[in-house]
């Protein structure tokens, strides 16, 4: 079995895994890149559309390009970057980490590092996940997968289509099966509002008159081999109207359901999970509960934006070095998600080295506010003009802020929206 | 003076908040909008109603090993009128590589000034 030593190891060659290892680079610090597929940039490979890199690269730009930027960025540094190889066992008890990796070229692969980054990315809920009734014909897919089809493999899954949810991948995935010549008859949601960016309703459902049918459920997927019809049923009230259902007949269902942070190999290796986010429990530093584990992107928890992966992974990376150079907060402080808050991640802060915060509220509202209080004190207050349980949201704790905290060992920060 | 119905209304897809404008006109034919919380709102509206632009994204075939699909896109919005024609050009031809990502693939598309561009590069090997 062939062995290799660095200082850092990351897993998962997406936005995040890219980002973390140009910074990691950046500090006189070796670092593998291991990426189970043949190709560099994870999902951003086949998000063709445009709308990323507004913030990191101040243009607006499709998935393949803001990837093909990064990947510049990583052949240009000192990192080894091993493709077609996947990580399949993680120790981390001990000071030295080791992986287990399996590729076609090496075979069975040893990677020590004395710090370990998890990038590992998210993956599609699917039918089990929501549980619909019916029979179990060919024609479902996860949006995602479908996405993967139409615009790597240049395969188009069916022609008269109906969606089932509508996040983004969702709506990009009606506009896309559209230009490919395909009928999209319907976007199916059980929210009473759009799950989705507001201006993907309009360019990629109001441009082609695609119906989006708000609080409905797909009740019923009919069909014997391939799927001929789904039953789309009203709510009211929260509760079926099975009265009221009608037929779609279609031959391809696309699910956009949710993803999931793809934490298999992670909890094997002993790190704690937020059962808000799927994702690991960061500190301050984006360390998990197990010593030198580091996590960031979609893996600890789902992001709407690449380029907010990317400034997480970026100091994610940043404090990896730290680490490894031993300079570790002296104090840390619990953050606690209050009133209309899902999640918030990281959920400790540094008083002597604050720094950015991101959650999801739970409720939709315009001219809303966001208060911070430790310990039940009101110390920060910020105005967001438009908030949704879709829309990943931020706040930066500021030096100048902390100054005139008064802080206890045992201080708890609290985040609410209202 | 009673208020005039609205001659057209629309979304404002210029940032997240999705305000809701209405456009009016008046004797003059001068457009007006209500309903934008700042002024990229009426950039938007004016575009929106006299020449509806979208930037497309889509696939053509290349010629390669290991990605059959190479993704395209306009370099600038294009108005919508074309976008059908644009995705049949595009569908209809195969590249070949070496493409470097931004390359010109399509110049100036019926006159528009809008050219079809690689968003990916593929190199010699492929
Ligand atoms: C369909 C879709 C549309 C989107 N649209 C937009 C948009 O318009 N604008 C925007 O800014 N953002 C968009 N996003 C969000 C953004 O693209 C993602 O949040 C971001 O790219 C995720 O980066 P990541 O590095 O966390 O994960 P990924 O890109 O998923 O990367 C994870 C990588 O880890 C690898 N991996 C996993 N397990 C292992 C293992 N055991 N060993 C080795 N490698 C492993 C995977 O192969 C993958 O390459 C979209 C996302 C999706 C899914
Ligand atoms: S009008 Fe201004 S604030 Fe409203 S959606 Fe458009 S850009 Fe945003």
């Amino acid at each position: 079995m062939k062995e290799l030593h660095y200082d850092v190891l990351i897993i998962g060659a997406g936005a995040g895994g890219l980002a973390a290892a140009v910074e990691v680079s950046k500090h006189d610090t070796s670092c593998a890149l291991v990426e189970r597929e043949s190709h560099l940039g994870g999902i951003l490979v086949q998000c063709i559309h445009n709308g990323f890199g507004l913030e990191e690269f101040k243009e607006e730009l499709t998935g393949p390009e803001f990837a093909d930027r990064q990947v510049q960025q990583v052949l240009a540094s000192n990192v080894d970057v091993y493709t077609d190889t996947t990580v399949t066992q993680l120790d981390a008890d001990g000071d030295l980490k080791e992986a287990y990796c399996f590729s076609p070229a090496y075979g069975v692969l040893k990677i020590t590092a004395h710090a370990v980054i998890l990038a590992m990315g998210c993956r599609e809920r699917n039918r089990g996940n929501i549980r619909t009734p019916g029979t179990r014909p060919a024609g479902v897919y996860t949006a995602g997968l479908a996405q993967r089809l139409v615009n790597i493999e240049g395969y188009i899954p069916g022609k008269d289509v109906v969606i089932v949810g509508s996040g983004d991948i969702g709506l990009i995935m009606a506009r896309r099966m559209t230009w490919v010549g395909a009928k999209v008859h319907a976007v199916i949601e059980i929210q009473p509002y759009p799950s989705g960016l507001t201006r993907n309703i309009v360019q990629c459902l109001n441009d082609f008159d695609i119906p989006l049918y708000l609080s409905h459920v797909v009740s019923r997927i009919e069909g014997k081999d391939r799927i001929e019809k789904v039953r789309v049923c009203p709510l009211a009230n929260g509760i079926p109207d099975e009265d009221n259902s009608f037929d779609i007949p279609c031959d391809t269902l696309l699910l956009s359901v949710g993803l999931v942070p793809e934490n298999e190999l992670s909890k094997e290796a002993g790190v704690q999970i937020n059962p808000q986010t799927n994702g690991a429990l960061v500190d301050a530093t984006m360390m998990t509960s197990v010593d030198g584990v580091f996590s960031c992107g979609n893996v600890l928890h789902v992001h709407d934006l690449a380029d907010w992966v990317a400034e997480e992974a970026r100091r994610t990376g940043r404090y990896a070095v730290a680490y490894l150079r031993d300079e570790r907060p002296k104090r840390q402080i619990r953050i606690k998600a209050g009133a209309n808050v899902r999640y918030i991640n990281p959920t400790m802060l540094d008083p002597d080295n604050p720094d950015k915060l991101y959650f999801r509220s739970l409720i939709v509202k315009n001219q809303a506010k966001l208060h911070l209080k430790l310990d039940h004190n009101p110390v920060k207050e910020v105005k967001i003009s438009h908030v949704q349980p879709s829309e990943m949201l931020h706040v930066k704790v500021k030096p100048k802020d902390v100054a005139s905290w008064n802080i206890m060992k045992d201080s708890v920060l609290e985040v609410s929206v209202e | 003076m009673s208020r005039q119905e609205p001659i057209q209304e629309m979304i404002c897809i210029s940032c997240p908040l999705g305000c809701h404008l209405s456009l009016y006109k008046n004797d003059k034919d001068e457009l007006s909008v209500t309903g934008n919380k700042c002024a990229r709102g009426i950039v938007y509206a004016e575009e929106e109603f006299y020449a509806p632009k979208r930037i497309v994204t889509c696939t053509c075939r290349a010629e390669s090993r290991i990605l059959p699909r190479l993704p395209v896109r306009t370099n600038a919005s294009l108005p919508k009128e074309h976008i059908n024609d644009l995705i049949k050009a595009a569908y209809a031809m195969t590249v070949k590589p070496p493409v470097a990502c931004g390359q010109v693939l399509i110049e100036d598309f019926k006159g528009t000034g809008v050219n079809l561009i690689a968003s990916m590069s593929l190199g010699d090997g492929h």
